[in-house]
C-alpha cells in the first residue's frame, strides 16, 4: 500500500518502542498550544493520572512559551525542538530553543514581595513546581530545559493500588 | 478553546463571567480588553466570575495581575468569584491567593464592594 503514513499512528510505534520522539517546530503560537496538546497525549498514554497530565503539560506549555517567546523571539527563521522520551522509571521532555541563551542570573524570585504583583517572571517557577526534576542548560547556541517526571509517582501508585 | 465573557451590573458591581482558557495569546487579550473597557466607562468594582475558567498559564496569571492593579490604580476594586481547583491551586502556589480577595458567593462578594 502507498501513501503517508498517519503521523501520529508512527509517533505512538516510535513512543511505544521505547525510543524517543521529537518534533522540530517554527517559533509561532501554535507551537506552543501544540507542544501543550503533544505532552498532554503522551502524558496520558505514559499512564499518568489527570492532574499530573495536567501539570505535565502546563509545564511543556510553559517551556515552549519562554522558547518561543523569549528565546527565538518569534524570529521564522529559528526552530523550536520539543522531544519526548519515555524510560523504564520516567517521562523526560526536552525543549530547546535557538536564542542568545537564558540569562539565569536575571530570572527574579516571583514569591519575593516586591515580585508578587509583577506581571511576568513565573514560567520557570511552575515549571519547576510542577516536574520531579529541571535541568536549564543555556548556553550561546540557545537553551536546553529538560523536565522529568517520575512514571511510577504517588498518583500512578494510587491509581494501581485501586485496580 | 477560546475565552468568552459577558458582563451584568449587579447592586452597582459590574460581574464579569469568563469561560475558556485565559492563555498567552487570546485569552489574556480579551481578559485585558474587558477590563479596560469597563474603566474607561467609569466602572471600577469588578467581580471576575472564573467560575468557567479552566486553565490559566502563567501570562493569565500575569494578565489577572495586571488587571487587578489596574483597577486599583484607579481607585476601583477587582476581585475573583468561584475559583476552579485547577485555578485555586496555580494561585496557591505563586501566592497570589493572599494578594487577590477571593470570594465564593456572589451575593456577599457584591456586598463586599459597598
Amino acid at each position: 500500500m502507498q501513501g503517508e503514513p498517519d503521523p501520529k499512528a508512527s509517533e505512538q510505534i516510535a513512543y511505544m518502542s521505547g525510543r524517543r520522539v521529537s518534533y522540530t517546530l517554527d517559533s509561532t503560537l501554535e507551537t506552543v498550544n501544540s507542544a501543550e496538546e503533544t505532552a498532554s497525549r503522551i502524558a496520558a498514554e505514559a499512564g499518568f493520572g489527570d492532574e499530573d497530565i495536567t501539570r505535565i503539560a502546563m509545564a511543556v506549555r510553559e517551556a515552549a512559551v519562554n522558547a518561543v517567546l523569549h528565546g527565538n523571539a518569534y524570529d521564522p527563521g529559528k526552530k523550536v525542538t520539543l522531544a519526548f522520551e519515555r524510560t523504564a522509571v520516567d517521562l523526560v521532555i526536552t525543549i530547546r530553543d535557538q536564542g542568545g541563551g537564558l540569562d539565569m542570573s536575571k530570572i527574579p524570585d516571583p514569591l519575593a514581595p516586591e515580585n508578587l504583583l509583577k506581571t511576568s517572571g513565573r514560567g520557570i517557577f511552575i515549571i519547576r513546581s510542577f516536574m520531579d526534576e529541571v535541568e536549564i542548560h543555556p548556553s550561546q547556541a540557545g537553551t536546553e530545559i529538560k523536565l522529568t517526571k517520575h512514571v511510577h509517582g504517588s498518583n500512578l501508585d494510587g491509581k494501581e493500588a485501586s485496580q | 478553546m477560546t475565552m468568552k465573557t459577558s458582563t451584568r451590573q449587579v447592586n452597582g458591581v459590574t460581574v464579569v463571567d469568563l469561560s475558556g482558557r485565559i492563555t498567552l495569546g487570546e485569552g489574556s487579550v480579551v481578559l485585558r480588553d474587558t477590563v479596560r473597557d469597563l474603566l474607561s466607562k467609569g466602572n471600577k468594582k469588578i467581580l471576575l466570575n472564573l467560575g468557567e475558567v479552566n486553565y490559566i498559564d502563567s501570562s493569565g496569571i500575569g494578565e489577572l495581575v495586571s488587571a487587578f492593579t489596574t483597577v486599583r490604580n484607579q481607585g476601583g476594586d477587582l476581585k475573583l468569584l468561584n475559583l476552579t481547583k485547577k485555578v485555586h491551586d496555580l494561585l496557591q502556589i505563586t501566592k497570589l491567593y493572599t494578594v487577590f480577595d477571593v470570594k465564593d458567593d456572589e451575593a456577599k462578594a457584591v456586598k463586599s464592594f459597598s
